[in-house]
């Protein structure tokens, strides 16, 4: 037995070996922890069976497919004819002759138009609001023994823990004088103590030494949250807006408890009326043939309907996803 | 130190920028959240829209007497327990199912591919899901259809009162399942491969380690879920459910939010309502606190920690 043997075994290999002065460094081929077996997997983790690998991909093929072929469906439906549709005997699955005719339908002004109008507007301007109220909020708690934190805290976390209840509330709003005014739709659930929460764990993250430095330099609160905080944070800025344009824009009990005017009606109540519950489309023509198109008749209206109130989500979506887990992780409620 | 010797005064001064940023915040919050609990005042009263909080007579405690003598309402406390119940046992697993099978997925690229679609549900409203559910599983449904085609007889999973707790908790595994997994697997990306290099070292087979090391390792955040599920127990999809009551009854699909809204908006039992929403946000609230009191005496952080 000599030292190279032993060097090369390495010392765990011979309990029993005389001790050896310990060799150079460099004379051990130990290992390099990142050794791997293919570009991913290190060499100690082992390789699955091949069984055990089939189920894994055959599962998580079939959690995908559940999610992917209602929407595929949906989308290709809306984009049918009337005679794909009839021949498919419902939701079109093969791609046959494809037309826009639902959507200039549903487009041509009328009562989508107008929902599509209102959706847009609460959701636009209450996101703007909700993410600047709350971007306000989350710095004006996030610095250290600032005066009067604590209790102002206390304020936010409680709504967390106690709602008022549905009665009360539609009390308030009807007595604001805002039923059937699309801000009943913004304002009583503009701030949501979670969002506030998630910015000021991640504003309380940043170092404090960049923040000093600015203030030294002569710089007010107002200058440091926007020149310095917001530019750190545009990522978990952008899922809090995401959650609160998210929110605004599927809302549907608001709108159905608020809005009575069916003119105000946000998409999800129209999608609620004119195709969960059928109600015929009035002079939009869901579920007679157009005479115009000649085309298309209901269920393709109906998926057309549902593509919008899908396209923004899916527009927006892409460009946030990724963030998504640093903004939950911030989420973490520390007291 | 520094903060004993000056004044509030000055430290008003000091801070006043910070205390106006929080302002339109506040101001909404006690408008929007803290008048309406005030509001719940009308719980006592034999309240009056006409007349008005101010005007109307109080009563005592008849409205909450009359909230537990009644059938409906203990029937929609029956419909939201076993609702909760159902779901605690066939959801909530699953997303930790789903993030150990991902977490496995060792191609970064794949993965992320797979987390995009599963998160995507989450963010449609429940009226699309339920209306994609419609297309899909109602009378007229798509599955229906290719039945029909295939020489079998139809039929409607929407309007079918025995297979609604299966049905509404599909919808919700779709909607959430995939949303659920991103705090696990968040708990799964902190643990240190060097413990599995370690227990592989040892011997430790992929069972193992995963028995040893990776749920050890989300223990703390499936507590956290668990009693952040315990004290919403009550509130259980109040959209999903009013979207879905008239098709298929109140019978199994009364839970208490519905039924506070059809007594109260719906009836214009306003006093009555409101007693029984601030009986289920009372009783919440308790389970919140005594469900994050008791992963304190298990050892957890739970929601939130004393500092």
């Amino acid at each position: 037995m000599s030292i190279q043997t032993d060097a090369g075994q390495g010392p765990l290999g011979r309990p029993d070996a005389v001790p050896v002065p310990v060799p150079e460094r460099d004379a051990r081929p130990t290992p390099p922890p990142q050794r791997r077996i293919n570009k991913h997997r290190n060499a100690w983790e082992g390789k699955p069976s091949p069984l055990g690998q089939g189920v894994k991909a055959l599962v998580l093929t079939i959690v995908v497919l559940i999610v992917v072929v209602p929407l595929y469906t949906v989308v290709l439906t809306s984009f049918s004819t009337t005679a794909d549709v009839n021949r498919s005997g419902g939701m079109v699955l093969i791609p046959g002759d494809l037309t826009i005719a639902a959507y200039q339908q549903i487009l041509s002004g009328g009562i989508v138009t107008r929902a599509a109008g209102v959706s847009v507007f609460v959701t636009a301007v209450g996101t703007v609001l909700s993410t600047f109220v709350s971007v306000l909020a989350a710095y004006g708690l996030s610095r250290p023994s600032s005066l009067g934190h604590r209790p102002i805290l206390f304020v936010f976390l409680v709504t967390m823990f106690f709602g008022a209840g549905m009665i009360p509330t539609y009390l308030l709003v009807s007595n604001l004088g805002l039923i059937d005014n699309l801000w009943a739709l913004i304002l009583p659930g503009a701030v949501s103590a979670f969002n506030v929460l998630i910015l000021r764990s991640f504003f309380m993250g940043i170092d404090p030494a960049i923040t000093e430095a600015a203030r030294i330099d002569g710089a007010g609160d107002w200058r440091i949250l926007g020149r310095i905080i917001m530019p750190m944070s545009t990522a978990v800025t952008a899922v809090v807006a995401l959650f609160y344009g998210v929110g605004y824009f599927n809302a549907f009990f608001n709108a159905m408890l608020y809005i009575n005017d069916n003119t105000l009606w946000p998409l999800q109540l129209v999608l609620r009326s004119y195709v969960l519950q059928g109600v015929t489309l009035p002079g939009s023509g869901t579920g007679q043939v157009d005479v115009a198109t000649g085309a298309v008749t209901g269920l393709p209206v109906k998926m057309a309907i549902m593509v919008l109130a899908l396209i923004p989500i899916l527009l927006v979506y892409p460009f946030v996803q990724r963030h998504f887990t640093k903004g939950v992780i911030f989420g973490a409620v520390k007291g | 130190m520094p903060i004993n010797r000056i004044t509030w005064r000055d430290r008003l001064r000091r801070d006043k920028t910070l205390l106006v940023m929080t302002l339109p915040a506040v101001g909404l919050l006690v408008l929007f959240a803290y008048v309406p609990m005030l509001g719940n005042v009308i719980a006592w009263q034999d309240y009056s829209p006409y007349v008005g909080i101010a005007n109307s007579p109080f009563v005592g405690w008849d409205n909450f007497v009359r909230v537990f003598n009644n059938p409906q309402f203990l029937h929609a406390v029956g419909n939201t327990l076993l609702i909760t119940g159902f779901q605690l046992v066939f959801f909530f697993p699953i997303p930790i199912i789903l993030a150990l099978l991902l977490n496995s997925v060792i191609t970064p690229a794949l993965r992320t591919t797979i987390q995009s679609i599963i998160y995507l549900p989450h963010f449609f409203s429940w009226v699309l899901v339920v209306t994609i559910f419609q297309q899909i599983f109602g009378g007229a449904g798509l599955v229906n259809r290719l039945l029909a085609q295939a020489g079998f007889t139809g039929f409607d999973l929407m309007t079918n009162p025995d297979t609604f707790l299966v049905l509404i908790t599909s919808q919700a595994v779709w909607k959430d399942a995939g949303w659920g997994i991103i705090i696990f697997l968040a708990a799964l990306a902190t643990v240190d491969p060097a413990h599995y290099e370690a227990s592989a070292m040892d011997g430790a087979g992929r069972m193992r380690r995963m028995w040893h090391i990776t749920l050890p390792a989300i223990r703390p955040t499936i507590i956290l879920l668990l009693i952040l599920r315990l004290g919403d127990a009550l509130t259980v999809g109040f959209e999903q459910l009013i979207l879905q009551r008239g098709a298929v009854g109140p019978g199994v699909a009364e839970v208490i939010d519905t039924y506070v809204y059809y007594q109260g908006v719906v009836n214009g039992d306003w006093a009555f309502a409101a007693a029984a929403g601030l009986v289920k946000g009372l009783v919440s609230l308790a389970l919140v606190l005594g469900a994050n009191k008791l992963a304190h005496v298990f050892g957890e952080d739970g929601v939130y920690r004393k500092s």
